[in-house]
């Protein structure tokens, strides 16, 4: 992490860091007590900003509002007395056993997988990737769901980001190439962040696959044509052994039909 | 009107106490009993914070039914996750304000997430969804001590301040619209929150 990263608690207390942003922030934050601090300070100078602003909301609202609460407790308080920011909305912590007490604060470290390599694989999508050439990385990363989502929950990306047992398993190739799986057990979901990654060819696209334990690879998804963004893998994240991206013909196929050029590896949750 | 330019008529506010004398809602209180469950507790802090949190949404999302989505997600949320407020680390104030801004400046950009977000700066006030008594009488005196801090920023630190938290523009997209040298607009916002701060001696 370079020296540069405290200097983003402004743009943080703002809401005005693009998501890859947010989350390489907030890791930071989990374990920075002084940007805790500096961060809450200008949050507190940020709600000043519209000390002006008074709109009278339409009375229905106060209605709704109390008959949301109604039907919903509140969450017990996190077992970590600091790093407790706003909007940390955590739906595992009502369902899973605490997790052990540590300094990390509202976001727990995430738990790396080994990595299992698979050198030939890995040489040859580079060589792809190299082939297609890379991309500049300047696109803003794009939030996508498989489907609308209820008003009142967060979406299944933010739950898995912001889950305590998530874990990730990063691959990285040559030209600063990175894509990062994360997946939650206590969500059930995976996603992937791609980082520099080349567009796929013309007529082509990536495809997302889960290894399932029992069924082999069953599809996940294709990619949007983007350099950076974060895609919710479809589908059950637990009886997987491994994600792969293969390259297809547009429009995605039922079965890959190529190699994987990036395959991550997971421990199965479910048999 | 922009309302972070330090000499703009301020928009009418709550007098400080409710107008029968009685003291202002210990929020703090209510968030904690809140915490507990207590829906009554919760809805006086509804009822305080409210206003506030209906003008910051529509002045960042501007689609008044959008605010209101914004503004009930975020008031659920407040309930939700009110055991986590810990009055040693800020005001309730802020901490709700901060729930309903994250989720106002999410639902900008993803509404526009499929078509580049407009970084043209164009130097214009733009049309500010005013309450119909915005025009009204005396600011609250919190609100002449906050535009009297704003004084101490540099006109380019409250254009950035304006852009991203109004805007909902990323630090990097400010840069952009204000001509600035990339990653200089981080710096620009972190230094106007610091004067602020320090000028309005909160969150110490």
């Amino acid at each position: 992490m370079n020296a540069s990263v405290h200097a983003l608690s402004g743009a943080y207390a703002l809401d005005a860091l693009d998501d890859l942003e947010r989350r390489d922030f907030e890791r930071h934050l989990a374990v920075c007590d002084d940007c805790q601090a500096e961060v809450a300070g200008l949050r507190e100078a940020a709600s000043l900003l519209g000390v002006e602003l008074e709109t009278s909301p339409p009375a229905a609202m106060r209605a709704r509002v109390l008959a949301d609460i109604a039907a919903v407790r509140p969450l017990p308080p996190l077992t970590h007395p600091h790093g407790q920011e706003p909007g940390d909305l955590d739906e595992a912590s009502g369902a899973l056993p605490t997790t052990p007490a540590d300094d990390e604060g509202a976001l727990a470290p995430v738990v790396p997988l080994r990595r299992r390599f698979r050198p030939a694989a890995l040489v040859a999508a580079a060589a792809v990737l190299a082939v297609l050439g890379v991309g500049s990385a300047v696109v803003v990363p794009q939030l996508l769901e498989d489907g609308p989502q209820s008003q009142l929950a967060l979406s299944a990306t933010d739950r898995i980001l912001q889950a305590e047992d998530r874990e990730e398993v990063v691959v990285e190739l040559d030209g600063g190439i990175r894509a990062t799986l994360v997946r939650s057990v206590s969500v059930g979901r995976a996603l992937v962040i791609t980082e520099n990654m080349p567009l796929p060819p013309d007529g082509k696209v990536y495809e997302l696959w889960f290894d399932d334990v029992e069924r082999g690879l069953v599809p996940a998804g294709v990619m949007p044509a983007a350099t950076d963004q974060v895609v919710l893998l479809q589908g059950d994240a637990l009886r997987a052994d491994g994600v792969g991206i293969t390259i297809e013909p547009e429009g995605g196929s039922t079965m890959p039909t190529s190699e994987p050029v990036v395959a991550f590896d997971l421990d199965p949750v479910k048999a | 009107m922009d309302v972070i330019r330090p000499d703009a008529a301020g928009a009418p506010s709550l007098p400080e106490g409710a107008p029968d004398g009685a003291p202002a809602p210990d929020l703090s209180s209510l968030l904690r009993h809140s915490a507990r469950g207590d829906q009554q507790a919760f809805a006086q802090l509804y009822d305080a914070m409210a206003s506030r949190a209906f003008g910051l949404a529509v002045r960042v999302v501007r689609d008044p039914a959008q605010a209101e989505e914004v503004v009930q997600e975020a008031f659920l949320e407040t309930w939700r996750t009110a055991a986590r407020f810990d009055p040693d680390k800020g005001s309730p104030t802020a901490w709700i304000l901060t729930i309903v801004h994250r989720r106002a400046v999410d639902r900008v950009r993803s509404a526009e997430a499929s078509t580049r977000r407009d970084t043209t700066y164009h130097q214009q006030n733009h049309a500010v969804a005013h309450d119909a008594t915005a025009e009204a009488a005396q600011a609250s005196l919190e609100a002449r001590r906050v535009r009297q801090a704003l004084t101490a920023l540099t006109p380019v630190q409250r254009e950035a301040l304006e852009l991203a938290y109004f805007g909902g523009y990323t630090h990097t997209e400010v840069a952009t619209m204000l001509d600035l040298p990339v990653g200089t607009a981080k710096t620009r916002i972190r230094d106007g929150l610091i004067r602020l701060r320090d000028a309005m001696g909160v969150g110490q």
